[in-house]
């Protein structure tokens, strides 16, 4: 039974990952970018609903909510100062560029908040389940969690299908020169690509908190390159992918921790992550990319 | 005396002016110690300068020559620590002289270093840009980590390794342990004195600056502007990068060797990604590709927090602005038009006081 809550517990975290790791993979797929900043978005979503439950006292649907506004608002301000004067500039200037904005966000919250870890109160009201007479107990936390992360990626699957907006994402990430000639509008695409991420990136940061509570500074960046590594593994650029990395990643790091070594998870995650790059450098679901001359 | 100045072409006129600068330095500073006018304070950074200058200018290598990002350098430099101090350690008894002990122990360090960043170089090869980055990034956490659970003891049957704690060694009566996992390694002596560390940094400078101006330096510099036409006039890729990234790590395993003989506790968590960012900040002020800009702000940025103490809360919040402003003031359109009117103006200005001297 030890087996299964561990495993379920993996399951749990593995969607939180696959949810931040859609931000990853859909900015990486458009302007072919790792937003090094999505990580500390989500810190700052998860102090924005600390302040807001309990400082003063807000109901937690609504704490939520304005954090999936400030994020959406931090992530677009983010991308037009930052990142979008850098539109031509070559990938190490981004990427510099991408490390200051994760520092600078970092350090801004250690100056409001200190370092020390605060408690996040969960914002999951569902109560832990029982099953098999106690041996096996599900927390409300993985009960919410999990079914929210699989109707999120359905409904951003959905809306990038169906969508004028959504199509016109796949257009850009296709060919962005193309795309212009067709009428995409690339700079607003883009913006609304890192809106989008960071809105689902502060539902993901109420899910994470909620079940691991301590909240600091610098709880977003591993988080963060964790569910980098999670986009990575399922195949940057693909929704499906950023799933089944994501829930992988999630259920290895877990039962590597109860089996391995406690200290070590972190170091195995990583080690996956060059493994798999050494391996199928494209990830489970992606497709090859050619280097144009 | 002009026309001899002159023979000596650009390049080697830089690097002298460099070493220039550095010795320059030392005698001042030699000269404030032995005057007695130099502050505690100055005189405990002295060798911390050193070691920063020689991971700032090993990084520029890797970043500023090779055109790749690693974010692991300080794993490099802390498998250096680790392999320096634990030596020196075993040592300290059985060799007497400072000297050789120290020089075995820095040469120990680079190789370890060096040949971890020859595995690392061989395994990041077929990665590019971001997928480098990211990859060194874990490859730094995960030395950090593995060293942070890491003991190791010693006694008369030989060297002992555990990944769970002190006692699961299994040492005789009178073994000691070396590394205590997470407390890190305590009690290294303290062999690393400015002199020495000035050396280094000179012998670090001097064997970049000729990698760089030789036909591997123009080799490397061909893979970073272009590497696919780089390839196609017969460059061999995969050995240059692994060259450049295997001398950048060794670099900073003396680095880290210097670290470990100048302070009292080696851990590994001091060595995590946030030191790599310092690092690169560094790099990115001084300017990539320029190895005195390396130096001088390594040195002006371990001073400078030192000094002015209500800077120190904010200090990792300028290196952010430091890092987003420098690119996009390299980089941004805008910037960039504004530099060239600038200068043109400049330019015109010059040109019009010159006319009215005249």
């Amino acid at each position: 039974m030890n087996f299964l809550t561990h495993l379920l517990n993996g399951i749990s975290l593995g969607s939180v990952y696959s949810i931040i790791a859609l931000g990853y993979t859909m900015v990486y797929g458009i302007a072919k970018m790792i937003n090094f900043a999505h990580g500390d978005v989500i810190m700052v979503g998860g102090f924005i609903i600390f302040t807001l439950m309990s400082t003063l006292g807000l109901n937690p649907f609504f704490s939520v909510l304005a954090a999936m506004i400030v994020c959406t608002l931090l992530g677009m301000t983010i991308e037009r100062i930052a990142y979008k004067p850098l539109r031509k500039a070559p990938s190490l200037a981004v990427l510099i560029t991408a490390i200051g904005v994760s520092y600078l966000l970092q350090n801004l919250a250690l100056l409001i908040y200190g370092a020390e870890s605060k408690s996040f109160t969960s914002v999951i009201p569902v109560k832990a389940l029982s099953l098999l007479d106690g041996r096996l107990s599900i927390s409300g936390e993985t009960l919410v969690t999990i079914p929210l992360c699989i109707v999120i990626m359905i409904g951003l699957n959905f809306f990038i299908k169906k969508s004028k907006t959504g199509r016109g994402m796949i257009a850009v990430s296709e060919d962005k020169e193309a795309a212009v000639l067709m009428g995409v509008n690339v700079n607003k695409t883009i913006a609304i690509t890192f809106a989008i991420g960071s809105a689902i990136a502060a539902i993901g940061s109420a899910l994470m908190f909620s079940a691991y509570t301590n909240l600091s500074p610098t709880s977003g960046a591993m988080p963060g390159i964790k569910a980098f590594v999670a986009a990575v593994f399922g195949g940057i650029g693909s929704i499906p992918g950023a799933m089944i990395g994501g829930i992988l990643l999630g259920v290895i790091e877990i039962l590597s921790r109860a089996y391995i070594s406690t200290q070590l998870g972190d170091a195995i995650v990583f080690l996956i992550l060059i493994v798999v790059l050494l391996v199928k450098p494209t990830g489970i679901l992606g497709r090859k990319i050619q280097e144009k001359v | 005396m002009k026309s001899k100045m002159l023979k000596i072409n650009k390049s080697a006129r830089s690097s002298i002016i460099t070493v220039g600068m550095i010795l320059i330095a030392y005698i001042i500073c030699q000269a404030l110690i032995v005057t007695g006018n130099m502050s505690n304070l100055l005189k405990n950074l002295l060798v911390s300068m050193c070691y920063y200058a020689i991971m700032a200018v090993s990084l520029n290598l890797t970043v500023g020559f090779l055109g790749q990002l690693s974010l692991g350098h300080a794993g490099f430099m802390c498998l250096g620590a680790f392999a320096g101090a634990i030596f020196s350690k075993c040592t300290v008894n059985a060799i007497q002289n400072t000297f050789i002990r120290f020089t075995l122990a820095i040469l120990l360090g680079a190789v370890v270093a060096g040949l971890f960043g020859i595995f690392i170089g061989t395994v990041v090869l077929r990665l590019r840009g971001d997928y480098l980055a990211i990859v060194t990034l874990a490859f730094g956490e995960i030395i950090k980590n593995v060293l942070n659970v890491l003991y190791i003891g010693y006694d008369s049957k030989g060297i002992h390794l555990s990944m769970k704690d002190a006692i699961s060694l299994n040492l005789e009566d009178g073994g000691i342990v070396l590394v205590k996992g997470a407390q890190g390694i305590s009690g290294t002596p303290r062999d690393a004195t400015f002199t020495v560390s000035v050396i280094l940094l000179l012998i670090t400078y001097l064997i970049i600056v000729n990698l760089v101006n030789s036909r591997s330096g123009r080799a490397i510099m061909a893979i970073r502007d272009n590497s696919i036409a780089a390839e196609s006039v017969g460059i061999n890729i995969t050995k240059y990068k692994i060259l450049a990234f295997s001398i950048s790590a060794a670099l900073a395993g003396i680095a880290g060797v210097l670290y470990s003989h100048n302070i009292a506790t080696v851990q590994s968590s001091k060595f995590g990604y946030n030191l790599s960012i310092m690092i690169l900040v560094f790099v990115v002020l001084g300017g990539m590709g320029n190895l005195r800009g390396s130096i001088i702000s390594a040195v002006l940025l371990t001073l400078l927090p030192e000094y002015l103490r209500f800077l120190r809360d904010y200090r990792m919040l300028i290196y952010s602005i430091v890092l987003i402003v420098m690119m996009l003031y390299n980089w941004a359109p805008a910037c960039v038009a504004w530099r060239n009117k600038l200068s043109s103006n400049l330019a015109a200005m010059l040109k019009k006081s010159k006319k009215e001297e005249l």
